[in-house]
């Protein structure tokens, strides 16, 4: 048999139909659902008369637009359009027959964070959501990737996706990460080096020692951004980490059953002589904290450098360079420790599961925020909330001055009432500093969630190794 | 689904690399349970003010680009968020193709699901677009899908490529969902198979 990668693996083991041309059909494991993209596609179905093939492979949880707020079971801290769309999400979910958790469930939380913690996503799998962070399940070596709500009414009416097959790419990150260095900055550094469109048409494998050494939470939090990278997926090979993450989960595999996966999930690797259509190399050793200074999450350097100008560029991206300085308010030249915030954002399907929290808890401890600052942290699942009260850190949080919210999306996205105003600076774990992202004119530094912590103590961007 | 029918239109510059989903339908208009009437809000941030006023020189408000039906943009178009409501936004404006040296993967999947045609062309081509596109309203690019060409105002020739199925749902305005529902077959045998060999799953 030829060599294999991960990806071809899965990709094999998925092909329900090939045609000639290549377009494939491949049969979906696991169909995450939120309200945000899926109401258009329940509505298709209904229109066509069609029902949903799978509804015990489909999981729905609301999670964009709810309130992170601790009044939110009060239905009038929602705006009325948010309050139709979790509406119809609770409606589908039940006229469907697919397994739900709605707001006031202690499970309930942001999709990606949920998948994996009730065990429905497992080695091997084909993960689809409509949402492109749905990346994040790769860390499991499941082939995830985000879909739009076309594709949605496709797997909920067919359990497969039209496909074709796209290129492997191999990221290697040698050796051991400095202190301070965060799985964050591991994959925003890689999109600095491959830019944001660097991953199109490719599937990446993430491997290497400093990726070996990285728990299940921080290989989550590399594959979410493999798409800002504009990979279709993200994939680290499962290993006794993935297994030992996986035991006993409610939704994973038990007994002789476990015994059977397990001996499958063995196989899942990428063989030493398999072809990679790009293979990029990065020293885990040289990977320093990383900020973003810009409008993509290309537009990364490392928190002792400068903001830069324009005229460091080529081509389009000059201009995108002006745009981004303009908008963000930034004088080249500026050191980025000089950079002053007004908000700081821990949370999101990057950075909202338990070691997030605990990141950020460690530089937080017996301090207070600087005065004036806007904190919040968002736990990415009720069960993140309820660890974190557990072990003290919510204690941290509030104490250091933090609101402490219950879970959501909130200003990652900001379609809920967490949002930046014109011109407020924030310094935010989640993944996108697009213009508007958190708010309309709203600035966005991407940092990890130690950097945000920092960031939050002295009211600038701050170079975490400082305060360690 | 609409077919796509050869276009002979007015194409709208916009010379911005990285245009993401964000920028070209933000958040607050995801709030919907409708496909329909997003194309009031494309490009929402860009093309109003916060009190609703039009912005004079975004593109589409200038009286040459209002009735633009193609788009020409720099590279990685589309990228970011899975937003379906982007090309539904595009279509509802009335453009019915983008052409861009490259476009994120999810966005430029969607806009077949929604018969709009996306083309990518090398830089130095789309370069000539933009041009021919800074021209306003009385320079029309053609663009042939059945031959997979082209056509400047000034009568310049290129070709692109598109994958078949692709071409051939757009062309025909399938339904993706019913031709998959031809081969059921196929998947019935598909999950016999794995849930016999991965019944965890």
């Amino acid at each position: 048999m030829s060599p294999k990668t991960l990806y071809d693996k899965i990709w094999d083991a998925h092909l329900a139909h090939e045609a000639e041309d290549g377009t494939s059909l491949l049969y979906i494991d696991r169909h995450l659902v939120h309200e945000v993209t899926s109401p258009q596609a329940f509505e298709g179905l209904r229109m066509a008369g069609r029902t949903v093939r799978a509804p015990d492979k489909t999981i729905a949880v609301p999670d964009h637009n709810v309130p992170t707020t601790l009044d939110r079971a009060n239905a009038a801290t929602m705006t009325e359009d948010s309050r139709i769309q979790v509406e119809a999400l609770d409606k589908n979910a039940k006229d469907f027959g697919i397994h739900y958790y709605p707001v006031n469930d202690v499970r309930q939380g942001i999709v990606h964070i949920v998948g994996p913690e009730q065990g429905w996503t497992l080695p091997g799998m084909t993960v689809v959501c409509g949402d492109s962070h749905t990346a994040t399940h790769g860390a499991f070596g499941a082939l995830a990737h985000g879909i739009g709500t076309s594709e949605v009414e496709h797997v909920l009416a067919t359990q497969t996706l039209i496909q074709k097959k796209s290129k492997n790419m191999k990221v290697e990150i040698t050796g051991k990460l400095r202190p301070g260095v965060t799985a964050k900055d591991i994959t925003l550094s890689v999109i600095g080096v491959t830019g944001t469109a660097g991953g199109t048409g490719y599937v990446i494998e993430y491997c290497g020692e400093a990726i070996r050494d990285l728990s299940m939470e921080g290989r989550m939090t590399v594959c979410n951004m493999a798409i800002e990278g504009g990979a279709r997926a993200g994939l680290i090979a499962p290993d006794e980490t993935t297994y030992e993450y996986v035991k006993g989960r409610p939704h994973a595999p038990k007994g002789a059953q476990w015994e059977t996966a397990l001996a499958w999930w063995k196989t899942l690797y990428s063989d030493d002589d398999a072809h990679w259509d790009e293979v990029i190399t990065i020293a885990g050793e040289d990977i320093a904290p990383v900020v973003t200074w810009g409008t993509s999450p290309e537009d990364v350097l490392p928190i002792t450098a400068n903001v830069p100008s324009a005229d460091d560029f080529e081509g389009g991206k000059v201009g995108a360079a002006q745009r981004s300085l303009d908008y963000m308010g930034l004088t080249p030249g500026t050191p980025l420790t000089d950079i002053e915030i007004d908000t700081v954002f821990i949370g999101s399907c990057t950075n909202g599961r338990i070691e997030d929290l605990r990141a950020a808890a460690e530089i937080l401890k017996g301090k207070k925020i600087k005065e004036g600052l806007r904190a919040m942290i968002v736990p990415g699942s009720g069960l993140v909330r309820a660890q974190a009260e557990e072990e003290g850190l919510a204690d941290i949080f509030k104490e250091a001055g933090f609101e402490w919210r219950l879970a959501g999306c909130s200003m990652c996205l900001a379609m809920n009432p967490d949002q930046l105003s014109e011109g407020e600076r924030c310094a935010s774990t989640s993944n996108r500093n697009f213009e508007g992202r958190q708010g309309y004119k709203g600035r966005t530094h991407l940092v990890s969630p130690g950097m945000a912590a920092a960031a939050a103590i002295t009211g600038k961007l701050t170079d975490v190794r400082e305060m360690m | 689904m609409d077919k796509f029918e050869n276009l002979s239109g007015i194409a709208a510059p916009m010379p911005l690399v990285n245009i993401d989903t964000d920028m070209i339908i933000p958040k607050q208009f995801l709030k919907t349970i409708k496909r329909s009437g997003l194309g009031a809000n494309l490009f929402d941030e860009m093309r109003f003010d916060r009190q609703g006023n039009e912005i004079p020189d975004f593109v589409l408000n200038q009286p040459q680009y209002r009735e633009a039906e193609i788009l020409v943009a720099g590279d990685n178009f589309g990228c970011g968020s899975s937003r379906e409501h982007a090309p539904w936004a595009i279509k509802d404006f009335g453009i019915r193709c983008v052409i861009a040296p490259s476009f994120a993967d999810i966005f430029y999947n969607n806009c077949f699901k929604n018969g709009i045609l996306p083309v990518a062309l090398p830089q130095e081509q789309v370069d000539v677009l933009m041009k021919d596109a800074e021209k306003g309203a009385n320079a029309r690019i053609e663009i042939d899908l059945e031959n997979q060409s082209i056509t400047t105002s000034d009568g310049e020739v290129f070709s692109f490529e598109v994958d078949a199925f692709k071409k051939h749902c757009l062309m025909n305005g399938l339904d993706d969902i019913g031709l998959t529902l031809e081969k059921a077959a196929s998947i019935d045998t598909f999950e016999a198979r794995a849930s016999a060999e991965r019944p965890w799953v």
